[in-house]
């Protein structure tokens, strides 16, 4: 449980660390928080010739509110979750990050970094998704922003090409009518999610409007509960009946995986229950 | 060292030397980049109290303060921690005598093998550094990242509700008379 030999570098600005990852390639890996890379690499299921640490590079770790709620892919995971501007402008992602492993993770571990690991259970992912944040991702040719829908493209794997970076998160900020709910379920605190799901909508005059559901865990990547979505279009969601049928529709399509911690036909029937929840939450809680 | 290009930083690739601070003292020893802190702190400096455990995060026995957040030290390489202020366990006693985490540890049977111990209470200090006034969830949940496989986690959370009354100068444990002794 040692890692492989590897080159360090450790840039001070992004656009040093592009220049790193423009020169090595695919023998580079992106340091970050390390609260998953690290352990990869301790069990030498990663052995990147290079680690560019990105640590010190000060820019990442800006968060602020200025049209929108913008997260430096740096911000460690704890900031953001104690941060005054994330749990006035937009609460659920700090509900979402209390999830996030413990609190010795939550130190190191950083929002960008949790996002472009882009593992299919974890939070940060999901939360984005169901909010419609935008990543900044930074190249040798400038910034280009990358909706969630968009960003995540299966296990592992997100929009970042090998000599780009992830530089933030964007989240607009969300108007009086808004509601949101994050909610999970994992075997222990702390554990990945054995399914998680994400809620964002407007409640105009008792109504649902812009409807997003996000969840975890469930397919190679977070997804969109698109028939739940139309269907709760213009629909009450403080009616019960109404939340059965958001839950059942959620759950209709999935097909998630099997594996030592729980069957999918288990995962299937806890995303329903966990779409009746996060929209209960989101509309009883407020 | 080799030098990318002219405007890159170099990068490292053989041992380097590390400066730190330790509990208090500046510490330095070599390091090539795959080191990890822990096995720096251990085989470097022979600060053998930072146990490690399960070596990919999950366990929490290897947790030291770094500038006074508890981190995964199995989770960091060395050179990431050039300048850093860390503490380990060997630096939480006064002078031989006990730091208040660890006297009610010992007061409250918080450990039975030990090994997890140093873990939970740098864990725990850092919790009372934050919060000195913590919840029973609050304790359960700042401690859950800290795996404890003899005690069933009792006799840690009693340690660290005595520990949080010693720190408000009163003891949980003791009846209401005697409260004014400490």
């Amino acid at each position: 449980m040692k890692p492989a030999s590897f080159k360090y570098a450790c840039p001070t600005s992004v656009q040093e660390a592009v220049g790193l990852l423009q020169h090595f390639g695919d023998d580079a890996k992106v340091l970050a928080g390390g609260q998953s890379l690290v352990p990869m690499m301790n069990g030498r299921l990663a052995q990147p010739d290079v680690l560019i640490d990105i640590n010190q590079i000060a820019e990442l770790r800006v968060l602020e509110v200025n049209g929108g709620l913008r997260i430096g892919a740096g911000v460690r995971q704890r900031t953001a979750l104690e941060s005054p501007d994330v749990q006035r402008v937009v609460p659920v992602i700090a509900e979402a990050l209390r999830h996030v492993g413990h609190v010795g993770i939550r130190a190191r571990g950083t929002v960008g970094g949790s996002i472009a690991h882009a593992d299919p259970a974890a939070e940060l992912p999901t939360i984005m998704l169901a909010l419609d944040a935008t990543m900044t991702v930074t190249g040798a040719g400038g910034q280009r922003t990358v909706p969630a829908e968009e960003f995540f493209r299966g296990v592992f794997t997100t929009a970042v090409e090998y000599d780009e970076l992830l530089t933030g998160v964007h989240v607009a900020v969300p108007g009086p009518a808004s509601r949101s709910a994050f909610v999970e379920v994992s075997r222990r605190r702390g554990d990945f999610a054995l399914v998680g799901a994400a809620v964002s909508l407007e409640l105009i005059d008792g109504a649902a409007r812009r409807v997003r559901i996000a969840l975890s865990g469930v397919a190679d990547r977070p997804v969109l509960a698109h028939r739940a979505q139309e269907f709760l279009e213009g629909r009450d969601p403080h009616d019960p009946v109404v939340r059965e049928e958001a839950g059942r529709l959620a759950a209709a399509d999935l097909d998630p995986a099997s594996d030592i911690h729980a069957p999918g036909s288990y995962r299937k029937k806890v995303s329903a229950v966990l779409v009746k929840r996060a929209l209960s939450n989101a509309v009883n809680g407020e | 060292m080799s030098t990318v290009s002219e405007n890159l930083q170099p990068v490292v690739e053989d041992e380097i030397t590390i400066e730190v601070t330790i509990n208090g003292s500046p510490r330095s020893g070599r390091a090539e980049p795959r080191l990890l802190l822990a096995d720096f702190l251990r085989q470097q400096l022979g600060l053998t109290g930072t146990h490690l455990g399960c070596e990919h995060g999950v366990c929490g026995a290897c947790t030291v303060l770094i500038d006074g957040e508890p981190v995964r030290s199995c989770l960091m390489f060395a050179i990431q921690a050039r300048g850093a202020d860390i503490t380990t366990v060997e630096g939480l006693d006064d002078d031989g005598e006990l730091h208040p985490v660890q006297q009610a540890f010992h007061a409250k049977h918080g450990l039975q093998c030990g090994f997890c111990t140093p873990g939970m209470v740098l864990t725990c200090k850092a919790l009372l550094d934050h919060n000195p006034t913590p919840s029973e969830p609050e304790i359960r949940d700042f401690l859950s990242g800290n795996i404890c496989r003899c005690t069933g986690y009792v006799g840690i959370v009693e340690s660290v509700k005595e520990a949080a009354a010693a720190g408000r100068g009163v003891s949980p444990a003791a009846p209401a008379s005697t409260t004014t002794e400490r």
